[in-house]
């Protein structure tokens, strides 16, 4: 008997505390409609496209070409970073820089973001800090094949 | 004589077109209800030009996907009856508010007009009929699929169907017995005066055990969580599994209004249904001695907006018992039903049979 009154007993206090969940939170939600901010919020959802929760620092996003002054890349298409790269994703086809001092310079700099696996190897890997992974831009779904084969050396 | 019978006839329209738009919007409750007591926001996509309104437009977008999708046959299965079981299912639930007073009698131009669709003598058992016929649905569907699963999971519902359809019934004898009575509107009618002077004469108050197991057991009878024995979509599989498109969606419709036939016959038979507490034909007359004159049709109005008032408390009710318990074992439900509500069913219609003997 006391077994049953026990269950009674938590059935309501489940009750209880999924009634209290519902009322606080719509007590929240509705203060945020009338633009009062309070420092627990209704939902711990983000509104994910409009809204975005900051990336930290160290992100691994996007890779990007550090430009050098005339706006060309800095890279010097020594390919460490194609060796390094576990993923085998970056091409890289060199030509011969005009600036003698720099000697190379990539005709072709490819990252195939199909296969990459974004361990940040490659910038590591970079003698002259060329390659980056520090965009931020994390939405890179398509539903075009070739819109994944990233060219890096041009805009 | 015709005019009779097109008020009839528009209260029916009215009171299905009323339900049915509950049932739909009913779906939009349950995800923003369920969403709230997780922490989430709930759908909140679906817009029209931009207009979001909390989602409110979510529903209409559901049905309208269910409208283009596949109607789909599996070619083991029996074309006719596949076709006639989520026919069934919708029939028996969405028929039972035929029966359910929701307002007083109002004059209007010269004509006193009931607002229920049907006073019927017996309605009590008509919605009880009604409820335990929504079992053909169940196991139609499941012989129709030709299918081990839906089969068993369509078996496994109507035991569980027809383990509660008795303790509902029994749980309704002892306040049968005390509103003496077992037409709806006579129900509504004698919950409207007062215990010890303060206390509205609500159902609930003279049979509380009778509430609990009637509402427990129509808890069962709408086949979700705690008790979705015959579904059990997170993993066992029910009857539903051979339907899809809008034939599935029927069946889902005619859940969502049983949760609603479930808070109507609550607040019908336990909760004054129409009444309001203190409120009198001229207007409130308070237990503390106050008293606020209100015109005819303000009553009326207050009385509608009650019902609409404790239906929607009722539907609120069952969407948080959905998503606080999980599911009882099949042995359990069993038990709860056969070892726990019957005997409490008995046991309440002995208890008011001696009250009543020794007033």
């Amino acid at each position: 008997m006391s077994g049953a009154w026990t269950a009674v007993k938590e059935i309501l206090r489940g009750t209880g505390i999924t009634a209290r969940h519902f009322f606080v939170n719509m007590g929240l939600h509705t203060l945020g409609l009338f633009g009062v901010r309070t420092k627990r919020r209704g939902a711990v959802t983000i509104q994910y496209p409009e809204v975005r929760k900051p990336l930290a620092p160290r992100h691994r996003s996007l890779h990007r070409l550090r430009p050098r002054g005339d706006g060309r890349p800095s890279c010097v298409a020594c390919m460490l970073c194609v060796t390094v790269c576990p993923a085998e994703c970056i091409t890289v086809e060199a030509a011969e820089d005009p600036d003698p001092e720099v000697q190379k310079a990539p005709a072709r700099f490819v990252v195939d973001l199909d296969r990459c696996c974004f361990c940040g190897f490659c910038v590591e890997a970079c003698p002259v800090d060329a390659i980056r992974m520090d965009t931020g831009e994390i939405r890179l779904a398509s539903t075009e094949r070739a819109d994944f084969a990233r060219r890096l050396d041009r805009p | 004589m015709l005019v009779d019978a097109l008020i009839v006839l528009a209260k029916a329209v009215l009171a299905l077109a009323w339900t049915l738009l509950l049932a739909l919007f009913l779906t939009w409750v349950e995800r923003k209800e369920s969403a709230v007591i997780q922490d989430r926001v709930g759908a909140n996509r679906a817009s029209v030009m931009g207009l979001r309104l909390f989602g409110l437009f979510q529903p209409l977008a559901d049905a309208i996907k269910m409208f283009f999708k596949e109607d789909f046959t599996p070619s083991f299965a029996q074309r006719a009856l596949h076709r006639l079981a989520p026919a069934l299912s919708f029939f028996f639930v969405s028929v039972t508010v035929v029966a359910v007073p929701f307002g007083d009698t109002v004059h209007l131009f010269g004509r006193a007009v009931p607002l229920q669709v049907v006073d019927l003598s017996a309605a009590v058992l008509f919605a009880l009929a009604m409820l335990s016929l929504g079992t053909y649905g169940i196991l139609v569907s499941g012989w129709a699929s030709a299918s081990r699963f839906a089969l068993i999971g369509s078996l496994r519902g109507a035991a569980q169907l027809i383990s509660y359809e008795a303790a509902l019934g029994l749980s309704l004898v002892g306040l049968v017995m005390v509103f003496p009575s077992l037409s709806l509107a006579r129900i509504v009618e004698a919950q409207g005066g007062l215990l010890f002077g303060f206390l509205p004469r609500w159902g609930v108050f003279l049979q509380p055990l009778g509430f609990a197991v009637f509402y427990i057991a129509g808890m069962a009878g709408t086949k979700r969580v705690p008790f979705d024995m015959p579904e059990g979509e997170s993993e066992i599989i029910g009857f539903y599994t051979e339907y899809g498109g809008l034939k599935f969606g029927l069946f889902m419709f005619a859940d969502f209004l049983e949760v609603i036939v479930l808070a109507v016959l609550s607040t019908t038979l336990f909760f004054g249904g129409w009444q309001v507490p203190w409120l009198g034909g001229e207007g409130f007359a308070f237990p503390w001695g106050g008293r606020l004159a209100l015109a005819p049709w303000a009553v009326s109005a207050l009385r509608v907006l009650a019902f609409n008032l404790k239906v929607l408390f009722f539907c609120w009710l069952q969407v948080l018992t959905r998503w606080t318990y999980p599911r009882f074992r099949y042995d359990q439900v069993m038990d709860l039903g056969w070892k726990v509500l019957v005997p409490l069913g008995v046991v309440n219609i002995l208890a008011t049979g001696l009250v009543l003997a020794a007033r």
